[in-house]
Order: structure tokens, then C-alpha cells, then sequence
């Protein structure tokens, strides 16, 4: 039976392309990543979010090589990331927070060289260069020096050589921080289409909405500790308590508040502005006796919605860190929502 | 294969973007010259041509010294400001073929430098009867030594200026404690031991011996040292680097 289970247990991971045990990195006086253990599956987009200071950055350049943790493990797809790196450097690509080509050279020159460090000849490095030129609307930038490029152009050719050796993962370090909203919007499409192509992405962001956007699975880190991890519907229904429907009706309901509370027992009805009815329930709530309700009332209802939690809420009620200071970070990182 | 693709690359990157630039190109050219002068109007009151042979070892070898402890610990220190350093540190080659990439271009950069003073030597003096395989040699040494300085100075810098504040730290004593215009046997006994810890005073010998035929030492001897000074240095770097730069 044990034996079942195992195989079983096998067959589940055998899905999973990085396995993060007990990681923790301790400065002096300060643990920056404190424990933490994730899977990531073959193929999905894994988010981690947290507040600045939180262990985000720590927690990638462990997994890439540039730090070394002070404990756990590292596995990707099946290499022993801790004890030999520079192995599964070879199926990684890299982006990150802060575009790191060479401004001298031209985009072209810099994506054929990012291709040589991973071994490409030259006939096909080039042949790749051009393709992402062009599936990153840069073929016209292509032979402009890397220091004349904007904001969104640099983040959209350090993505692009983080892409030519076609990695089978891609860690991104807040790919959308502090670039304008179009250049944001296309790099969470062009995160889409990686996941549509099979690449599994990791990606780092304090933005909740690209996480609740394009994210398979999420975790919430802060202070260097995963305090939440999983699915956004698994994250949503850990803090929502039954269901919230919002009707807008063609009249100011205050004075049928009480009336319609009896009508809907099961419900609890707020009245608001705007002529705003909010029904709040354990079960799902059935719209159509409502509306058959109010309608022999003879209101009529011009919109409803279920409302659902959001991620933001999610985050805020998990870390108890209020929306107000993560809308300051988003500013200090610079805005692109 | 692959590894031979990185390497080759990082080499030719280094080369266009760093030691091919106008004012690498003219440091290389000029400073030799200045030095070249300097060195023939300093006290005779004017310039006495027949003493260019016996000046070219000093000359040669404080042009390699330059040349490659300036290039490779700035170019090292602006890569690593710039974060494009961790673009090599993350590509899946061995660091020791990344460093060894980074140290061959400054050491193409200080055998360019080394042969300035040469060319122009060549033009005022008779150069009959120097052993240029030996000077190959002495100059690939001390180029070699001298880059792994200039590494061990960008492995302790973060900043440029502070590089060049390490580099200068290093580089003048060493003008006068390594035979290169003074005779060692011409400084004060106290500083002597000092000179010969210096790797640069084994490569100006060897320049010596095969340029103007007198050397203190034997040839193999200062190989020998220079090779173990390049060893010690590359492995000290190595730890320095992990130390450094993963932490």
C-alpha cells in the first residue's frame, strides 16, 4: 500500500521542475529567507509576491546562482541546483529587475552575445536575434545602441535575451516594474505565449494584479516567510466566507430594506448609495427569485454582480499589510498601472 | 564546444567594447611614449639616444603594468556597477573559463602595450641580437601577473574610482622596488626582500637578460616563480570571487 502511494507521490512530482526545500539565507544579523519550501510544475506561471524587503530577490538569485543559500535545497528539473549551478544555468533563462545588456552595443549584437554564453553558433544565434527582434516589435531598434533604447524597449530586450537559448524556465525578477503601461501590458501577453509554448515561468512582482492576471500558483512571502501558497481560487476561498451578489436598481431601495430582508431570509441585504442593494450569503445566492421580487415591486434591476475577493484583499488580510503601503511601493517602483 | 563559444565571445565582446576604444588605443600608444621620454631628458640635460636599449625592459615592463591592472580592474568594476557582470556569472560556462576569458583580453591589451616601446625603439636604435622568444615569454609573464593583480583589485572594489585608487596603490611602488629604472642592488637593504615578493621584479629580470644581456637570476628560475606567482594568484582570485561575488 505504501509502495502504491509512493509511485503515486512519484507520479505527482514528476510534474514538478523546481523543488524548493527549507531554504534559508542568513546574513550576520539578519535571516533573509527563512525556511521556505515550494514546488513549481512543469509548464505554469508560479508568482511570488511580497512587499520590498521581503525575500523575493534573495530567493531567486538562490535558485539562478548568485548567492548561495545558507541552507535547503534546490532542485531543477532533477539537477541539484545547490551543488552544481552552472548545470542547471543551461536549461535557465534570466531577467532581471534592472536591464543588464551592454549599453555600447546595439540590440542585435547584445542578443547574439546573451546566445554565445549558452553555447549558440553563430548562424543560428543570429537567426534567433532577428526572430525576437521581431516578435518583440524591436526589429527597427534592432541596430540602435542599447543606451538609446526607453524604459519598456530594455525590459522588452533583456526579456528577449533572457529567451534566446529557448530555456525551459525563465525567472523574471518584477518584469513590469517601472515601465509604461502598453510595454507592461505586452510583456504579461508575452508571458502567456511562454506558458502557451511549455516554458515554465517564475516571476517575482509587488504588482498583485499581473500576479492575479497570468499566475497558476502564487505564494506570499514576507519577511522572509511563505505565508500563503496556491492557486488564486485556492488563495481567494481561504479568505472568502460565502458569496456577495451587488444589484444596481433604477431606485433608491432604503425604504424596501427590510422588507426585502424578510423576502430574502437566507441573505443578509445591505442598502447603499446609488441605489445600490449588496446581498450577502453563506449559499449561493439565486438571483431570479430577486429579481422576479423586485421586478413585482416594480423595480427594475440594470446590473448584477457577484462580487468576489480580490488578490490585493487576499494579500492584505493574509500579511495584515495594508493596501495603502503597497500602493507606496508600487509608486517608489515606479508606476505602470 | 559550447564553452569555446562563450569564451571566444566574451574575449571578442571585451576586445570591441573596452580594449579597441580611442583612448585605450592612444593610452597604449601614448604612455609608453611619455615614459620613453621622460626617461631620456631626466637628468643628462638632453636626450642620449644610445640609452633607449638599456632603458626598453623598465619600459616595457611598466607599460604591461599599466596597461592591464588599469583595463581589467575598471572594466571589471564598470561590468559588475552596471549588473551586466552577472549576465557572465549566470551563463553556464565554468567561472574559471569566465575569468580566464576576461584576463586574456588584458592580456592581448598589456602585450600591445609592451611592444609600443619596441617599435618605437626600433626606429632610433640597433635592436640586433635581442632573444625575442625570451622577450615573448617575459612579456606574457608579467602580462599574465599583472592582470591577476588588476582581477584582485576588481574582486575588492565596488566602485571605479576606488579600482583605480588600488591599482595606483599598487602600481608606483612597484615602479621602484622592481628593478625597472633602479637596480635592486641600488635600494636600501631594508626594501630589498619587498622587491623580490613582487612578481614584476622576476619579469624585468628576464626582460633584462634577454634584451640587454645582464640579469641577476637564471631565466628558468624567474619562469618558475612567475608561474607559481600566476598560480597562487589565479587560486586566491578564484576564492576571492566566491567569497565575493556569491554571497
Amino acid at each position: 500500500m505504501e509502495q502504491i502511494s509512493r509511485r503515486e507521490k512519484k507520479a505527482m512530482n514528476t510534474t514538478d521542475i523546481v523543488t524548493v526545500s527549507k531554504l534559508s539565507k542568513r546574513y550576520e544579523n539578519l535571516t533573509a529567507v527563512n525556511g521556505i519550501s515550494f514546488s513549481i510544475r512543469q509548464g505554469e506561471i508560479f508568482g511570488f509576491l511580497g512587499p520590498n524587503g521581503a525575500g523575493k530577490t534573495t530567493t531567486i538569485n538562490m535558485m539562478i546562482g548568485l548567492a548561495r543559500p545558507s541552507d535547503g535545497s534546490i532542485t531543477i528539473n532533477g539537477i541539484d541546483a545547490v551543488k552544481n549551478i552552472k548545470k542547471a544555468q543551461s536549461i535557465m533563462g534570466i531577467v532581471p529587475d534592472e536591464s543588464n545588456l551592454y549599453d555600447e552595443m546595439d540590440g542585435f549584437d547584445n542578443l547574439c552575445f546573451c546566445g554565445s554564453l549558452y553555447g549558440m553558433r553563430k548562424v543560428p544565434r543570429e537567426k534567433r536575434a532577428k526572430e525576437l527582434l521581431e516578435q518583440f516589435d524591436l526589429t527597427n531598434a534592432g541596430k540602435r545602441p542599447f543606451k538609446a533604447y526607453s524604459k519598456g524597449m530594455r525590459r522588452k530586450l533583456t526579456i528577449a535575451a533572457g529567451i534566446i537559448h529557448e530555456p525551459k524556465i525563465l525567472f523574471l525578477d518584477e518584469p513590469t516594474t517601472g515601465i509604461d503601461v502598453e510595454s507592461a501590458r505586452q510583456i504579461r501577453q508575452l508571458l502567456l505565449e511562454f506558458k502557451k509554448d511549455g516554458t515554465t515561468v517564475f516571476i517575482t512582482t509587488h504588482y498583485i494584479e499581473d500576479a492575479e492576471r497570468i499566475c497558476d500558483h502564487i505564494a506570499f512571502i514576507v519577511g522572509g516567510n511563505i505565508v500563503a501558497l496556491g492557486t488564486v481560487p485556492e488563495l481567494m476561498e481561504s479568505v472568502s466566507h460565502g458569496y456577495t451578489i451587488q444589484l444596481v436598481a433604477d431606485t433608491n431601495l432604503e425604504l424596501l430594506a427590510d422588507e426585502l430582508q424578510t423576502h430574502l431570509d437566507s441573505c443578509i441585504v445591505k442598502t447603499g448609495k446609488n441605489n445600490l442593494v449588496t446581498l450577502v450569503s453563506e449559499e449561493r445566492i439565486a438571483l431570479s427569485p430577486v429579481l422576479q421580487y423586485l421586478s413585482g415591486k416594480g423595480i427594475s434591476v440594470f446590473e448584477a454582480k457577484e462580487l468576489r475577493p480580490t488578490l490585493e484583499d487576499v494579500f492584505v488580510k493574509i500579511t495584515g499589510i495594508e493596501a495603502a503601503k503597497l500602493e507606496k511601493e508600487r509608486e517608489k517602483g515606479g508606476m505602470s498601472k | 564546444m559550447k564553452t569555446g563559444i562563450a569564451f571566444w565571445n566574451i574575449l571578442k565582446k571585451d576586445i570591441q567594447n573596452y580594449y579597441l576604444k580611442p583612448p585605450n588605443i592612444s593610452w597604449g600608444i601614448i604612455f609608453p611614449l611619455s615614459w620613453t621620454l621622460m626617461q631620456l631628458i631626466r637628468s643628462s640635460g638632453g636626450i642620449n639616444i644610445s640609452d633607449i636599449r638599456g632603458m626598453l625592459p623598465g619600459l616595457m615592463a611598466m607599460s604591461v603594468l599599466f596597461g592591464t591592472t588599469s583595463m581589467l580592474a575598471v572594466t571589471i568594476t564598470f561590468e559588475r556597477k552596471g549588473r551586466s557582470f552577472d549576465r557572465l556569472l549566470l551563463a553556464p560556462i565554468s567561472l574559471s573559463t569566465l575569468v580566464i576569458a576576461k584576463l586574456s583580453g588584458a592580456i592581448l591589451f598589456g602585450i600591445f602595450n609592451a611592444f609600443v616601446p619596441v617599435i618605437l625603439a626600433a626606429f632610433f636604435v640597433d635592436l640586433v641580437g635581442i632573444n625575442w622568444s625570451a622577450v615573448l615569454l617575459s612579456v606574457f609573464l608579467i602580462a599574465v601577473t599583472s592582470t591577476l593583480l588588476g582581477l584582485m583589485i576588481a574582486v575588492s572594489a565596488k566602485e571605479v574610482f576606488e579600482a583605480q585608487t588600488f591599482s595606483n596603490f599598487f602600481r608606483f611602488p612597484m615602479l621602484f622596488l622592481c628593478g625597472l629604472f633602479l637596480p635592486i642592488s641600488s635600494l636600501p637593504i631594508f626594501l630589498r626582500p619587498l622587491s623580490y615578493l613582487l612578481p614584476l621584479t622576476y619579469g624585468t629580470d628576464m626582460l633584462s637578460g634577454s634584451i640587454i644581456g645582464t640579469s641577476m637570476l637564471s631565466p628558468m628560475l624567474c619562469v618558475i616563480i612567475m608561474l607559481v606567482f600566476t598560480v597562487v594568484f589565479f587560486i586566491y582570485c578564484q576564492y576571492n570571487i566566491h567569497r565575493k561575488w556569491f554571497c
